[in-house]
């Protein structure tokens, strides 16, 4: 299996600091919320959070589990998390947040998942690395890193809450890689 | 956490593993999470098809699955079984036939016979789900009373529960006590000599009255409902004395509320019969908590199993 590292310690920070730099750049009277996705989106919210510092509202975590739209397909389950969300959505400027966007499906279920919680005044999307492969009309509004890849390569993300260290590493695994 | 593997079907506690019902108690808590929020639905069983098929009365266990069906977004129909009639063996593989043509993905079954669900699952694709069989089983409602003790004392070995009334002819003592069990609690039943289990593991112990069961400490009492429609089988003297011996009283309320013991009960309860009216205003009385938690730990059940994708014969 090849790998290839796309992003390095460094690389990462400054990944995010772009991500942070962008949404603090389109700054609205509105109050902010970051909301991660489990698993990887949560350290990627609470680090654009630190960042951020007083112009963040609120902070939460999303668990899209119940709003995918493959069950069928799985013969084993995701272990559900559940969403905790302590501050309003309701009118507020909800950022969603997450490692890598690929598909978009994720996100498609996170707007179900964001939505059934209340009525933001708008939502946007923050994404560590954007590896192209949308097979959704979705984009991102804040991206830390963009890269183009195909179905047959694999985007890691490991970031020191969840993994040793922090890097983005690029496989070459089959045609169903799926991240 | 590890997840296990799914199964199609969910016919008795005896055919979970310790792991299986601990994924499914943890599961169940982001389900009853989505009851606060403002839309309680989630899309995930989407464009499914959940048929309820009671052939024993129950007001309560078909709500409690119909509800849950419909929170994930299925779609629920009640398929009307005639109560009088006596149902055969070969009528119900022909109604297994009926839902086969239906394509239906979960089944919910009551039966008054044993082992019904069993061969319904058997001969269907669809996901069966036993919502209580004769004196056999009743899965869902062992589950939701495990999740309510948890909920309470996290941790649950070595709690000790008693459970009041006919363990004889009651799949729900059946059920329950045997996860108490698997769950490391200590269970004890009381009841009217006739109405206690002459074969019973050996881990169950038992009393033969309150006084006794009382000094044993429990941590939990867990009253079963007298099934009045079995009166008539003499297998106590009368209700009055039922209530006097076994059930909980004004005084035995006052001692339970001094050592701080929880009620459970799986309803629909007998005021004056099981209890008197004061349990149900008592801070440590878990009926509404257990028909709350039934919805959860239904939703957690119906999004586990996995309905069989060809068709079966046998």
């Amino acid at each position: 299996m090849k790998e290839t590292m796309l992003l390095d310690e460094a690389g990462v920070a400054s990944a995010v600091g772009r991500v942070v730099e962008s949404i603090a750049g389109q700054g609205r009277d509105l109050p902010l919320v970051l909301v991660g996705i489990h698993t990887r989106g949560v350290p990627v919210a609470r680090r654009v959070a630190a960042a951020l510092g007083n112009a963040v509202a609120g902070i939460g975590t999303l668990d899209i589990s119940l709003y995918r739209d493959d069950l069928d397909s799985r013969g084993t389950l995701p272990v559900l998390r559940g969403s905790d969300i302590p501050a309003p959505v309701d009118g507020a400027r909800v950022v969603l947040c997450d490692d890598v966007l690929f598909t978009g499906r994720t996100i498609r279920a996170a707007l179900d998942g964001i939505t059934a919680l209340g009525r933001p005044a708008r939502v946007e999307l923050a994404v560590l690395v954007d590896r192209g492969g949308r097979e959704l009309p979705i984009q991102a509004d804040h991206v830390g890193h963009a890269v183009e890849t195909n179905a047959s390569q694999r985007v890691r993300v490991r970031l020191s809450e969840t993994d040793e260290g922090d890097c983005v590493m690029l496989y070459e695994v089959g045609p169903e890689g799926d991240s | 956490m590890k997840v296990p593997p799914r199964k199609k079907d969910l016919i008795d506690i005896r055919s979970l593993s310790r792991e299986e019902v601990e994924y499914l108690l943890e599961s169940a808590k982001p389900f009853k999470e989505l009851f606060s929020q403002s839309v309680k639905k989630v899309p995930t069983l989407q464009g499914k098809s959940v048929l309820t098929l009671f052939y024993e009365p129950s007001t309560r266990t078909r709500s409690s699955f119909e509800i849950a069906a419909k929170r994930l977004s299925a779609d629920v129909t009640n398929f009307a079984v005639s109560t009088s009639a006596v149902v055969k063996g070969e009528s119900i593989l022909d109604t297994v036939d009926t839902l086969q043509a239906m394509r239906v993905d979960y089944v919910i079954v009551r039966h008054q016979a044993s082992g019904v669900p069993g061969l319904i699952a058997r001969h269907t694709r669809a996901s069966v789900l036993n919502a209580g069989d004769g004196w056999h089983a009743h899965p869902t409602q062992a589950l939701l009373d495990a999740f309510t003790l948890r909920e309470v004392h996290p941790e649950t070995a070595g709690r000790r529960v008693l459970i009041v009334g006919d363990l004889q002819h009651s799949r729900v003592a059946r059920s329950t006590s045997r996860i108490f069990h698997m769950l490391g609690a200590e269970v004890a039943a009381l009841g009217p000599g006739t109405l206690v289990p002459s074969h019973r593991p050996e881990w169950l112990r038992t009393f033969s009255n309150f006084e006794a069961a009382f000094a044993w400490r429990p941590d939990v009492i867990y009253l079963l409902r007298v099934q009045r429609e079995r009166q008539h089988d003499q297998f106590f003297p009368s209700v009055h004395e039922y209530h006097h011996q076994y059930g909980v009283t004004a005084e035995r309320l006052n001692r339970i509320r001094g050592e701080g013991i929880h009620i459970m009960h799986p309803g629909p309860v007998n005021r004056g019969v099981e209890l008197v009216d004061a349990v149900m205003d008592y801070e440590r009385t878990l009926i509404n908590r257990q028909v709350e938690n039934g919805i959860a730990v239904r939703m957690a059940v119906l999004y586990w199993l996995k309905p069989g994708t060809e068709e079966r014969h046998g």
